[in-house]
């Protein structure tokens, strides 16, 4: 029994979280339809969640279609198609390295903050003020998260895609030598808009994840500075398997729903 | 008129709250004293409905609010203004943007006639040129009177205050207190004040309640507190720690100032 008993706890933690999330959810959807945040905590939330996010896109991005590429050449070199490794690095940077690499360091970045600065504001009673100042905590907090979070995830994973495809296409062309018509004209064939636009999908659903993962986290954070540390821990580690497994169940998905024309 | 009948709070475990009954009439104010711990602060948030309590009522002008939804709460919640203990200021915002707050969210008030009210709000509790300063750049005296101005500015018709003088100087303290007066005489302000400062509770106290184990001990005219019989309340006021408190704290050893050690 003994041994059990911390598996079963944690268990009904994950059930309470997901339960939380979800409500969580609805009241964010119900507040969509009551009166916007100020444009000035939009703009401060969309600068801090956008703009300040680049850096870190850029150089994952970047990285980790370099490194596609050098992997990809050293097996297609074998059966002589290295003309094709371009279009192996785009596929898989717009599919699915863009999109989960990009929420998942959102998640460390982004949700961090999040439940940092809500779970602060929990511990000292700022979340208490607001209601007493007859104001929906999720209507000043979540909601101008969410939204940043669901707007704009699917551009800093377009310039992921972006940034990994010519760091890919710079090693192919200039350091590995493949030929650039053919590399260029791969690329090209197996890229679709369709790939693209489910990436940008996913992603923005991650953001989604992300946004309200850290804000319940924030709002449930135990008392004192350890409590929100833990909660912020709580939140990256909680939001990225929820990435890794919803990536599954989205990619299936949209796989299930692909259109003709996307053939 | 503020009824509480039969309030009953658990937290953690800890049933703070067994039964609470207290009535407080318009214009009225009333000061709840109680040790560290007893659930004062607790009390005060069962009023605004920032907890709900596990059993009884709460009645604002007759009307139960104990289970009142939290979108129709803060209809309810306009009418009051509180002060909390650490304060609670949003610490994003400036001074005046705190002080502004509710102005901002419920009204529609112009940018200049919004600057002079806060101003004046500020000049009430003894402060100036304070308007751009954050809330981190503040003292603690400081912050507890912007957060006082931060609920004077609502125009409530309830006041509750969580320690209103703790941690300011004798003068401003007073100052605080005349302060309060004023609301209640002027503006006919119902108010409550949780306060451990009897000097204070002396000046602005119509009626005194103290909390014990969770109910209410004696609740009173401060002449009636005072000539209160009860060894527990007779304690309190006067400061004196019980027999058992001063042994945790001396042992076996007897206080030199009690006399002469036995032997
Ligand atoms: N959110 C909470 N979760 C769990 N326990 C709580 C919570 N808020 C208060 N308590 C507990 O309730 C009890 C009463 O707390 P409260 O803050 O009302 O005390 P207080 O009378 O205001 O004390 P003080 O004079 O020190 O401010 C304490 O034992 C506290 O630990
Ligand atoms: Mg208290």
């Amino acid at each position: 029994m003994g041994p059990h008993l911390p598996f079963v706890g944690t268990m009904v933690e994950n059930l309470r979280t997901a339960g939380g999330v979800f409500l969580l959810l609805l009241e964010t959807i119900r507040s969509l339809f009551g009166r916007w945040p100020r444009r000035r905590v939009l703009v401060d939330q969309f600068f801090l969640i956008g703009v300040r996010s680049m850096p870190v896109i850029l150089t994952t991005g970047l990285f980790t279609g370099m490194v596609l590429a050098v992997q990809s050449f050293n097996q297609f070199r074998r059966v002589n198609i290295t003309s094709m490794v371009g279009a192996v690095v785009g596929v898989s940077m717009v599919k699915e390295l863009g999109p989960v690499l990009t929420g998942l360091m959102l998640a460390g970045r982004v949700g961090a903050a999040i439940t940092a600065e809500v779970g602060t504001m929990t511990v000292t009673e700022q979340v208490d003020a607001l209601r007493s100042l007859a104001t929906n905590p999720v209507r000043w907090l979540v909601l101008p998260r969410v939204l940043a979070c669901v707007l704009l995830t699917p551009f800093l994973t377009l310039m992921a895609d972006l940034i990994g495809i010519a760091g890919g296409t710079f090693i192919c062309v200039n350091v590995l030598n493949v030929e650039w018509a053919f590399h260029y004209a791969n690329l090209l064939d197996w890229l679709t808009v369709w790939d693209i636009s489910v990436g940008c999908a996913k992603s923005s659903c991650f953001g989604l994840l992300i946004a309200l993962v850290a804000s319940y986290k924030g709002f449930n954070t135990e008392p004192g500075a350890a409590g929100v540390g833990k909660a912020a821990t709580e939140a990256v580690v909680t939001s990225c398997i929820l990435i890794l497994v919803s990536d599954f169940f989205l990619s299936v998905l949209f796989a299930a729903i692909r259109p003709e024309w996307a053939e | 008129m503020l009824e509480i009948r039969n309030l009953h709070k658990r937290l953690g475990g800890k049933h703070v709250l067994r039964g609470v009954n207290l009535v407080v009439n318009k214009g009225e104010a009333l000061v709840v004293i109680g040790g560290s711990g007893c659930g004062k602060s607790v009390l005060l948030k069962h009023i605004l409905g920032l907890m709900r309590p596990d059993e009884g009522q709460i009645l604002i002008d007759g009307q139960d609010i104990a289970h009142v939804p939290e979108r129709q709460m803060n209809t309810i919640r306009r009418r009051f203004g509180m002060l909390f203990q650490g304060g609670a200021l949003f610490d994003s915002m400036t001074v005046a943007e705190n002080v502004s707050f509710s102005m901002d969210e419920h009204e529609r008030v112009p940018a200049t006639a919004r600057a002079a009210l806060v101003s004046k709000t500020l000049a009430t509790v003894g402060l100036k040129g304070v308007e751009n300063v954050f809330p981190a750049d503040l003292s603690g005296g400081m912050k507890k009177r912007v957060a006082l101005a931060r609920a004077l500015a609502t125009d409530p018709e309830f006041l509750l205050y969580d320690e209103p003088t703790t941690g300011l100087d004798p003068i401003m303290s007073d100052v605080i207190n005349e302060l309060i007066v004023k609301m209640k005489q002027s503006l006919g302000v119902t108010s409550i004040i949780v306060t451990h400062d009897m000097t204070s509770a002396r000046k602005i106290g119509d009626h005194w309640a103290m909390i014990h184990e969770g109910a209410i001990r004696i609740h009173g005219t401060p002449d009636e507190v005072f000539a209160s019989e009860d060894e527990v309340v007779r304690r309190f006021i006067r400061g004196q720690a019980s027999p058992e408190q001063l042994h945790e704290v001396w042992g076996d050893a007897a206080r030199a100032a009690d006399g002469p050690p036995a032997g």
